[in-house]
Order: structure tokens, then sequence, then C-alpha cells
């Protein structure tokens, strides 16, 4: 099951079938996959480590 | 029921400051003036020196005499200012004024026998515009929507500052009030030493940064799709098409201008985060930034020309924040006067060092621990203001 993760300060989710494509993360990129310095790409001001996971597939 | 915002329990909100964003509009408009009024009514070369007049006298005392605005949008009007499109349209159309403006500036100096003060006043005011072509960039720069991230690379392109771009929210954003970052200056820095940290060091971080996404894209760092060269191919062919029109004498009067753009962001860098530090966590982490991190200035008539920037506080926290929604909060760390007074201040660094120590050093209560030092100056500091010596972040005790 793909899952999201979400920045705790801006709202920004990263949702592993889309992945993030301009940070060179391909769709369907996990999670786990990505690199602890992965940074929101929306604020840039939250890290992997402070995102939360979502409970169920952001829509 | 335009322009009023519906709140949860029934009532209405009215932003008392929504025309005044205007003056973020009218005030760069005044770099049109000067010339405009030697062209049409008479040569003086004192019309040259409203703008420069106008942000560093005027606006000074304005911010004196006017003070501080201390009200807040409740929050939960707050979704709907930021969804409202009219504050985004003011940030749309402030681009062209600032094309014309530029343009307009120089072909006046490479179209007129200028001495070289009107000269000077041309390069302030025109500068002037690449400033507030950073401050408009770094507005839109901060968005998620392809349009306004476009619009911002489009009008950092006039002071020939595309990198800011990148360099501002993945860098600053990510390092700022630690020593690591070349965008905040440290107490006993000043401003003549921090430019030579801060202008190339913002520069070779944004290209690494860039460096990096594109490796992990797979992408060439020398192509189209590294986000430093795009707005600087911009750069180039307008600097290129200005000089083919008006000659290479040009060249002196864009450089400087350039570099007097640049330098109002080397300028709020300095002020922002004079001397402020975020500790570092048992796991080597930085705490977040939070509002006692960055300088803040309330006063009403720079924030409307600013687009609030100087509620720099709420902006580090929550950086995606639209402009109309930045807040203040109770026990900021506060600038006695607004960014152009305090820019001012901060030419003359015997004066800068004079108001601005005490104040940082009260704000930490004296603790050394959170204060970002100037290296060289950090034990000198300490006997000059009669502040205890505690070990500097990094230091092992032992
Ligand atoms: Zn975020």
């Amino acid at each position: 099951m793909m899952r999201g993760y979400q920045c705790p300060d801006c709202g920004y989710v990263y949702d592993e079938q889309r992945g993030e494509p301009h940070e060179g993360y391909a769709a369907g990129t996990l999670w786990a996959d990505l690199p602890e310095s992965f940074t929101c790409p929306d604020c840039a001001v939250r890290e992997k480590a402070d995102f939360i996971e979502l409970s169920e597939q952001p829509s | 029921m335009l322009h009023a915002h519906p709140l949860n329990h029934g009532t209405t909100y009215r932003d008392r400051k929504r025309y005044l964003w205007l003056f973020s509009l009218l005030v760069p408009c005044l770099a049109l003036v000067g010339p405009a009024l030697y062209v049409w009514h008479s040569p003086s070369l004192l019309w040259l020196w409203i703008a420069p007049v106008f942000s560093y006298v005027a606006i000074p005392l304005l911010d004196a005499l006017m003070g501080e605005d201390l009200s807040n949008p409740p929050e939960d009007a707050v979704p709907a200012l930021e969804t409202d499109s009219y504050y985004r349209y003011i940030t749309y159309a402030l681009v062209p004024i600032l094309w014309l403006s530029f343009i307009v500036n120089v072909a006046f100096v490479g179209s007129h026998d200028l001495p070289w003060h009107g000269v000077l006043a041309v390069v302030i005011s025109a500068g002037g515009t690449c400033g507030f072509g950073l401050n408009l960039g770094h507005e839109l720069g901060h968005k998620k929507s392809n349009l306004e991230r476009w619009l911002a690379k489009i009008t950092l392109s006039l002071g020939f500052y595309g990198h800011f771009f990148t360099e501002h929210n993945r860098g600053h954003h990510k390092d700022v009030a630690t020593p690591a970052d070349p965008a905040s200056s440290r107490m006993g820095e000043s401003i003549y030493r921090f430019m030579f940290r801060e202008i190339p060091g913002g520069f070779f971080r944004a290209w690494d940064l860039e460096a990096d996404r594109l490796e992990r894209c797979g992408r060439s760092v020398w192509s189209l799709d590294n986000e430093i060269l795009q707005p600087a191919l911009i750069s180039a062919v307008l600097y290129g098409t200005l000089l083919a029109i008006f000659g290479m004498t040009l060249l002196p009067f864009l450089l400087l201008t350039a570099f007097w753009g640049a330098y109002q962001l080397t300028s709020a860098n300095y002020i922002e985060h004079y001397g402020l530090l975020r500790q570092q966590r048992a796991d080597g982490r930085y705490e977040h930034c939070q509002p006692h991190h960055s300088w803040n200035s309330n006063h009403l008539f720079s924030n409307w020309a600013l687009f609030h920037l100087q509620r720099h506080s709420d902006h580090h926290a929550h950086p995606t924040r639209r402009y109309q929604s930045l807040r203040d909060f109770p026990d900021l760390p506060r600038l006695p006067n607004g960014y152009f007074g305090m820019y001012l201040l901060a030419y003359l660094p015997p004066l800068w060092f004079a108001v601005m120590n005490p104040r940082l050093i009260r704000l930490v209560n004296g603790d050394t621990r959170r204060i970002n030092f100037e290296p060289a100056k950090r034990a000198r500091l300490i006997r000059q203001y009669h502040l205890e010596q505690q070990p500097a972040a990094g230091e092992v005790c032992a």
C-alpha cells in the first residue's frame, strides 16, 4: 500500500505514489528510501524526521 | 459582502490594511518620477534624488512618527485572507512596474549626459528598484504555484540575482541563525565584513543545492532545468540588449546598479538575524527556527512598502504564509525603526553596535550560549559587556 507523510508546518504531503519528481524522487519512491536529509519542498524548514505519517491514503 | 471575511462565530473580519498594501506598488514607482520630471518638467538634477531621499529620509521619519502596528488578523480569518486573490494580484502587478522602472532608468542614463552625482542618484534609484525586486521575488519565491515561482525568477533577473530563489528557501531558511549560515550576521560582525561572507556564500550554497537536486533528477547542471541558469539567461538577454542599444560605456552603471540592488538584500540579511543563535539538540540537529530567532519591525509605513517583510519572525517560523497574514507575537526581538532606517544604522558600524549589541544582550539575558558571535570578536565582546563566560557552541566541556 502506498502511504502519505505530512509536513507538520505547512501541510505539504509526500505521497509515495506521486513521489516528488522536481526534487529528484520519482513516482513510487517509498518514504523509507528517502534520505534523512529530505527537506519539505514547500517550506524547507522541516526535515524527514519531523514528518507525520498519515493514517489513510491522501485524496 | 465584498472584502469582508466571514468568521466562524458569525461576525466578519475587515482587513484594514487591504488598500494600504498598494504602497508596495507606489513606493517603487518613485524611481520613475525623477527621470519623468527631468525630461518633461525641467532638467534639474534634484528630481533624480526623489526616490533615494524618500527611501532613506522620508521612510525612516514616517516610521518614527507613525509608529508600530501590533494588530493581527484573527486566526480563523487567515484561510480566507490567504485565498483572496486580490492580495496576489498586487504582487503580480509589481512585476511589470519594476521592469519598466529599471529599463526607463537605464535608458535615461544611457541618453543623458549627467555629472557623476546625477548618475549616483540613478544608481541608487534603479538599484533600489532591484532591491524591491528582491523583496517581491522573496514573497513570490516562497509560494507553491508555478506562476508565482516563475514571476519570482523573472523579477530577480532584473538585478542578476536569480540564484536567490534557490539560496533563500532551501539554504537560508534551513540554516538561519546558525554559524553555518552565510546570510545570518554575527555579533561584532560589521556589514562590510558580512558582505564578503554573504554574497559569495549565498551564491555557492545555491549552486551546490541546485547541483545536488539536478544530480538526483539525473540531469546535467549545465541544462535549462537549472533554476539558477534560467533567470541568469533572462538577465543576460536583458543586460546584453541594453548594452547593445546604449553602448558598452553603460556597463559600469549597470554593474553598480546590480550591486546596489544586491546590497539591499545584504542589508536586510544583516539586520534580520544579527547575533541570534538557534540551539543545537542532543542529536546534532538544530532546534526549529522560533520567532525569537529573527529581529522584527512592526513599523507601519515600511511594512506597507515591503509586503510585511519586516514581520520576519512569523515568516521564518512559517515560510509559506502569505504577506497579508503575517503576525506579530509578544516579546519578539524588536528593531527600533523599520528596515530603511536600520540600514542607515548598519552602514555606520560603531552606531549599529552601540544600538544593537545592548538590545541583543538584553534579549538573551546575557546568555552567551544564545549569541552567534563573530569568532574573532568573541573574547573582546564578552569583556566589553561584562558577560559571563559560557562555553561556545561546539566546545567540549571537560
Ligand atoms: Zn513544509
